[in-house]
């Protein structure tokens, strides 16, 4: 199909796995407006739990990333808390706020290369190895399976978000706070459950990621500016935009590693989220 | 005590702690010491973004190892006195600093802090992939054993350039905490949208913070490469510069320019001291534990426990309440 | 008369969402007008464009001859048009004093006379006009609502304005405080400040305005004498529902 044609697919099919990397910060930050760069931390930690249970009991990756769904959930529901007793209710101190989920992606980094080394860690799975050949397309199916995984949990997501009443407050919450207080909903617990729910999702994201690539400590960092960007040019808190910007950022990722060189993909990234940044109006403050 | 006088008691001090240092002998307390003055200036020079403006710098080691870097290409083409290439540091982290300012400072400063940190990455990113400057081999830089013009040992001109950087770095600190300037860095700080109403030429002064701050940032990478004598990637743009620098304010007070300088002395000295026992990975482990527990309980530092019983946030949470 | 303020075809909108339509407004120098509305009709929006805060999509502003647009808000505080906050945002790590340093150090640098400025005295002035005497240490986290309200007003009455918007100064105050900042607005319009006064509590809306603009779902639905507007049957409706 030519190199072009598979650097597309393979991108379409990268851009459906970062969807799923970017679809927690959507929530904690698109909806809570709660800046959590340590997202991808808690992402690489998932992936290394994927990693143990593979390593040393051969079970699937995303089998155990969504045995660990609770085990995520409750680790999110208590930073949310501590990060609310902290900062949300001393008013606006983004600095420290911003301090603290720093020190977060730090230590959580640290404690990952005491524990397990500077080294590469990867998977083994079935499905990581052999594509799929419809007609002259070729899909690798170590792309591929992530991409589904990853649009189903997104999909998930959107229905519970949309058709559940807890869904339906976040989705509230995330407008006005006042108004859901009003009607007896306490926006706190609201909150926290769906800060839960996004670090959640970093334990199905992790398992995917290592599907897909060789894990280290520090690859978290190298996702930040990815993550927000996608999530800004998507529309803070539209999983649909999410979704495209984040195909659209993978497309012109694999088109760059394919003729320039795979290194330059976090320049791509940071591109991006400048060009993400610039396309907001100048001199508003705020969203 | 007015500016002039300030100025004088920092020169005396630092005159004072070089000869203290001779005095001793061990030219390991030099190499030790150079690290904590280098954390003097790194801590003071984020604090004037990060504590008086209110905007995080996550990117300090771009600042920081362009400035190294900018030594070590000069250095190739024309060989330049140390002094000079601090000058050339600055310059070059003070143009990065404009222009990241420029790019995402109109915003809130989440972005700010997030384009920071994803900087980082591509400025390692364009190292690594930079031949002239040793890639992701590294470069090698010759240190002298003497100093050309004084004749004393290469590492205590490197300690005495570091304390004059520190010096520099303090004094200007203090000076715009005084000034008018630090008035409008604090109004930016409590609320950007008031000092805007006020008359407040927010932007300007931001753009002046984050390139002045980069600009000192990158004077004190400058000779880093000298006293490394070898300089690659990894090692220049590590993480753990960007969480001692902001851990060292944070844990020491951001309000003033004491702060920066407590919270570098001593967790660098701490440092250096448990380098010889612990692991250095468990060293910054320590660090990290330390700055998210001070963030938490103690958002105003040290300076601020000494100061007063209770932190003056905890105040502001009847506002915070009249906000929801 | 001279006019101050020249408004024509304003709109804004958010998304699709449209906050502002086709506003028109002129206020002359030394006027007191009254600016009313039901909760929702752009009165907010009215003022972040006026201030700068918003940019509007359509129209043009015009002040003391100048034209506004595209300028940035600390521009237009130093060309004299000051607004206060409806929810008070004070400097809060700084003193009262300092809250009011801050926009006589930057407000007033456009002024002839800014070089001579003692900035002690002013603060005093300033913190005397609006009967906060002798407060210049204390800090924001410690005043009474009241006395937060009249810090917002002194702070925008620091660059010594020509065009004051008050944004809802009095909400949520007692009767008596209610009149307290109602006399104050009252002296600084005696001292030349043009004011518009945005507000809810009909009661000093009344005793304020010399001429009543009402805004209801972004447009401007009335404008002229208060106790003609009242009686209009528009407005009516849109405060009491058909």
């Amino acid at each position: 199909m030519g190199l072009l044609g598979n650097a597309v697919i393979s991108g379409l099919l990268l851009g459906g796995f970062y969807a799923a990397v970017s679809i927690g910060v959507s929530i904690s930050f698109g909806m809570l407006d709660i800046v959590n760069i340590a997202h991808p931390a808690f992402i690489i930690l998932g992936s290394y739990c994927a990693y143990i249970m593979n390593a040393w009991f051969g079970i699937d990756p995303i089998l155990t990333s969504l045995v660990l769904i609770p085990a995520f959930y409750l680790l999110g529901t208590a930073i949310y808390q501590v990060y609310h007793l902290a900062f949300e209710r001393r008013g606006d101190q983004s600095l420290r706020g911003l301090a603290f989920f720093f020190g977060l992606l730090f230590i959580t980094e640290v404690v990952l290369v005491l524990v397990f080394g500077v080294d590469y860690r990867l998977v083994q799975a079935a499905y990581i190895g052999p594509s799929l050949h419809l007609g002259v397309i070729e899909l690798p199916l170590r792309l591929l399976v992530p991409c589904v995984v990853s649009l189903g949990l997104i999909g998930l997501l959107q229905v519970f978000l949309s058709r559940s009443f807890i869904g339906r407050a976040i989705l509230a919450v995330a407008q006005d706070q006042l108004a859901l207080r009003l009607m007896a909903a306490d926006p706190v617990r609201i909150k926290r459950i769906a800060f839960g729910i996004s670090i959640a999702t970093a334990s199905v994201a992790g398992a995917i990621l290592i599907i897909i690539q060789p894990v280290e400590p520090s690859l978290g960092r190298e996702y930040i500016g990815r993550v927000f960007a996608i999530c800004v040019l998507g529309g803070l808190g539209s999983f649909a935009g999410t979704v495209v910007a984040a195909m659209t950022i993978g497309i012109v990722e694999s088109l760059t590693a394919t003729f320039y060189g795979p290194s330059w993909s976090p320049a791509v990234a940071f591109g991006f989220l400048l060009l993400a940044l610039a396309v907001r109006p100048a001199g508003v403050f705020g969203r | 005590m007015r500016i002039t006088t300030f100025l004088l008691v920092a020169i005396v001090c630092a005159a004072l702690t070089f000869l203290a240092a001779r005095w001793i002998g061990n030219g390991y307390v030099f190499f030790a010491g150079y690290v904590v003055l280098q954390y003097i200036v790194l801590a003071t020079a984020w604090n004037i973004l990060g504590g008086y403006c209110g905007y995080v710098n996550f990117g300090v080691a771009a600042f920081f190892a362009l400035g190294a870097y900018a030594a070590v290409a000069v250095g190739k083409l024309v060989p330049l006195p140390l002094p000079v290439m601090m000058l050339i540091g600055g310059v070059v982290s003070g143009v990065l600093g404009l222009a990241m300012g420029y790019l995402t400072l109109r915003l809130r400063g989440a972005f700010f802090s997030i384009a920071t940190l994803a900087m980082a990455v591509v400025a390692q990113t364009l190292m690594v992939n930079w031949a002239f400057v040793g890639g992701s081999a590294g470069a090698y830089s010759i240190r002298p054993m003497k100093t050309p013009l004084l004749g004393i040992d290469y590492i205590q001109y490197l300690f005495l350039l570091m304390l004059g950087l520190s010096v520099l770095s303090v004094v200007t600190a203090r000076l715009i905490e005084r000034s008018r300037l630090g008035l409008g860095f604090a109004s930016i700080r409590d609320d950007e949208l008031a000092a805007e109403a006020s008359g407040v030429p927010t932007l300007r002064l931001k753009l002046f913070a984050t390139t002045l701050s980069g600009a000192l940032m990158g004077m004190a990478g400058a000779p880093l490469p000298l006293y490394v004598t070898f300089l690659d990637p990894p090692s220049a743009f590590s993480l753990s510069y960007a969480v001692n620098t902001i851990a060292m304010p944070l844990i020491g007070g951001t309000g003033s320019w004491p702060g920066p300088v407590i919270g570098a002395v001593l967790i660098a000295t701490l440092q250096q001291v448990a380098t010889v026992t612990i692991s250095s990975a468990v060293n910054l482990l320590i660090v990290g534990v330390v700055l998210v527990g001070f963030v938490v309980a103690a958002p105003n530092g040290i300076l601020g426990l000494m100061r007063s019983g209770v932190p003056r946030e905890r105040r502001g949470a009847r506002r915070a309440v009249a906000r929801t | 008369m001279t006019e101050l303020l020249d408004v024509s075809g304003l709109g804004k909108r958010f998304g699709g969402f449209v906050a502002l339509e086709g506003i028109d407004l002129r206020v002359a120098a030394g006027e007191r007008v009254g600016l009313i509305g039901p909760n929702g009709s752009g009165k907010s929006t009215l003022v972040n464009c006026l201030s700068g805060t918003l940019r509007h999509d359509s129209g043009r502003v015009r002040f003391d001859g100048r034209m506004l647009d595209g300028l940035a808000p600390h521009r237009r505080t130093r060309l004299g048009l000051a607004r206060s906050f409806q929810l008070p945002r004070p400097f809060s790590s700084l003193t009262v004093g300092d809250n009011l340093r801050v926009p006589i150090e930057y407000a007033m640098r456009a002024h002839p006379h800014a070089a001579s400025i003692d900035l002690a005295a002013r603060c005093d002035e300033l913190l005397g006009m609006v009967g906060l005497h002798g407060r210049a240490r204390a800090h924001p986290p410690d005043l009474t609502q009241v006395e937060m309200r009249k810090l917002e007003l002194a702070r925008a009455m620091a660059a010594e304005p020509k065009l004051l918007i008050a944004d809802e100064a009095m909400a949520g105050l007692s009767h008596a405080e209610v009149d307290d900042i109602l006399a104050l607005l009252l002296r600084l319009n005696d001292r030349g400040v043009t004011i518009i006064m945005i507000e809810h509590i009909m009661r000093a809306v009344m005793q304020f305005s010399q001429r009543l603009v009402v805004l209801v779902a972004g447009r401007k639905i009335a404008d002229g004498d208060p106790a003609e507007v009242i009686r209009n049957p528009e407005v009516e409706r849109a405060y009491l529902g058909e």
